[in-house]
């Protein structure tokens, strides 16, 4: 579905990404773990073409994407973001539509209904004719994951989606993703949230100091850890 | 009262100043509207390589010199340059006077066009740059992502600056009375010079500026609050 083949990348002098390759496997869902600045945001920002990498390549479904123009490339990619990053001048309802008129050249009527129908389900639809910022975190969140999903990707990339909410409203937003996994849809998930990543992921990749350590099934990743420094990574946060 | 101040003298006099506010208001809003536009070409232009610096040394002339040096040469200077070159070097025989109020127009609009892009251009940077990418993640091209998100949210955020920009463009159009135009100010010098007086026409004049300006400024504010109070 998507490999990753010896990608570097560098922010001028600092290299946060070495020589990874991966290959992610249709309709699983991989969490990628570790500390701040192992490279793991970077990685998934790679994959829809918000970095650009230095050198290697990033296939989807068998199609370098350095061949793709950005359009096509994320056609098929959704992105959850850590801030959420809803347009914040246009209502709940036009976030959400915004992409169907504009990418998928939509009409205005069956946009509005995908929307609402995405709304829905993840449980936002009372707030369709408010701004984002009169939402809580969670909502937001959820907004910007009906944002995404509307567009029917057969990839989603989640950055950090729980990071920035309140503690109360973690939950809310992992049981929308958790809806999303063995659906057909690849996800990867990068995250802090270990007991998430336990009960979700069907894999699991640790990643420090811009290379990948070790990866995994989600059980023996976190059962049978095998490199020291997996081992040492998860004994300070579990 | 009456030796303080000649109301009676002056009072004829009232209507003729006041409809010199016409056309004041006119050349603030002909500028404020052609500025805006010139403005949005200008941050546009300074996007794209070579471009950019024409929308540079635009902003840096027309900022470093003075309004009355750009208006004299758009009023005095340019018709005979033109003259110079068209009729008397490649020989035709047209006539490049120009009205004031048209020297006006242009004038006011290029001076606050490099103002208003400063604005607009600072707006730009303030929005979340999140947005942007959410923007690209979707697959937004870059026009609809300048139309419908930078450029509104832009607008948003600078609204209060061009507000000031606006206000100040009543005050600074007082100059084209050198040029004779018949604005407020102008108005001021022609009683003066028909009843001798200076001191009561030029309150005059100054309470329908200030007034006037109290006005758009209280109407800034509304605007401002509401424009708040709608979206983020």
């Amino acid at each position: 579905m998507i490999t990753i083949k010896n990608v570097y990348k560098s922010f001028g002098d600092l290299e946060v990404l070495k020589d990874i390759s991966f290959e992610f496997t249709k309709g699983k869902t991989t969490a990628i773990i570790g500390s701040s600045g192992s490279g793991k945001s970077t990685l998934l920002r790679c994959i829809n073409g918000l970095e650009q990498i230095q050198s290697g390549d990033i296939l989807i479904n068998d199609i370098s994407t350095s061949k793709l123009n950005h359009k096509d490339l994320v056609k098929d990619v959704g992105m959850v973001f850590q801030q959420f990053n809803l347009f914040s001048n246009m209502t709940v309802l036009n976030n959400v539509m915004y992409a169907l008129l504009k990418v998928k050249k939509m009409n205005k009527e069956d946009a509005k209904k995908l929307a609402i129908d995405a709304l829905i389900t993840v449980n936002v639809d009372d707030k369709i004719n408010q701004y984002p910022r009169t939402l809580s975190g969670g909502q937001k969140q959820r907004v910007a994951l009906a944002r995404a999903l509307v567009m029917k990707p057969e990839i989603m990339l989640f950055d950090e989606p729980t990071s920035a909410l309140d503690p109360e409203m973690v939950n809310e937003v992992l049981d929308e993703i958790k809806k999303l996994t063995h659906t057909g849809l690849t996800n990867i998930i990068v995250t802090h949230e270990m007991g998430f990543a336990k009960e979700v992921a069907d894999e699991i990749i640790y990643m420090d100091e811009g290379r990948i350590v070790e990866f995994g099934p989600a059980k023996d990743f976190f059962n049978n850890p095998k490199q020291e420094r997996t081992k040492q990574f998860l004994n300070k946060i579990l | 009262m009456s030796k303080l101040f000649n109301y009676s003298a002056v009072e004829p006099w009232i209507p003729y100043i006041v409809k010199g506010l016409g056309v004041t208001l006119t050349i603030a809003l002909v500028a404020a509207i052609f500025g805006t536009i010139i403005g949005i070409i200008l941050v546009v232009m300074s996007k794209i390589k070579v471009a950019d610096k024409f929308s540079i040394a635009y902003i840096d002339v027309f900022r470093g010199t003075p309004l009355i040096l750009q208006l004299s040469m758009v009023y005095f200077a340019f018709p005979v340059l033109l003259d110079r070159v068209l009729n008397d070097i490649i020989g035709l025989n047209l006539n490049f006077e120009l009205a004031g109020l048209v020297a006006a127009f242009i004038t006011f609009s290029l001076n606050s066009g490099a103002y208003i892009s400063e604005i607009i251009r600072s707006g730009i940077n303030s929005i979340d740059p999140g947005e942007l990418e959410a923007a690209k993640a979707l697959g937004i091209n870059k026009f609809n992502v300048y139309k419908d998100i930078i450029l509104p949210i832009a607008f948003k955020n600078s609204f209060p600056s061009l507000m000031n920009e606006f206000i100040t463009l009543i005050k600074e159009s007082s100059i084209i009375s050198i040029i004779g135009v018949q604005d407020l100010m102008r108005r001021q010098q022609i009683v003066t010079s028909q009843t001798y007086l200076y001191f009561e026409p030029l309150i005059i004049v100054g309470i329908v500026y200030y007034v006037v300006i109290k006005i758009f400024s209280y109407l800034a504010r509304k605007v401002e609050v509401k424009l708040a109070y709608d979206n983020n």
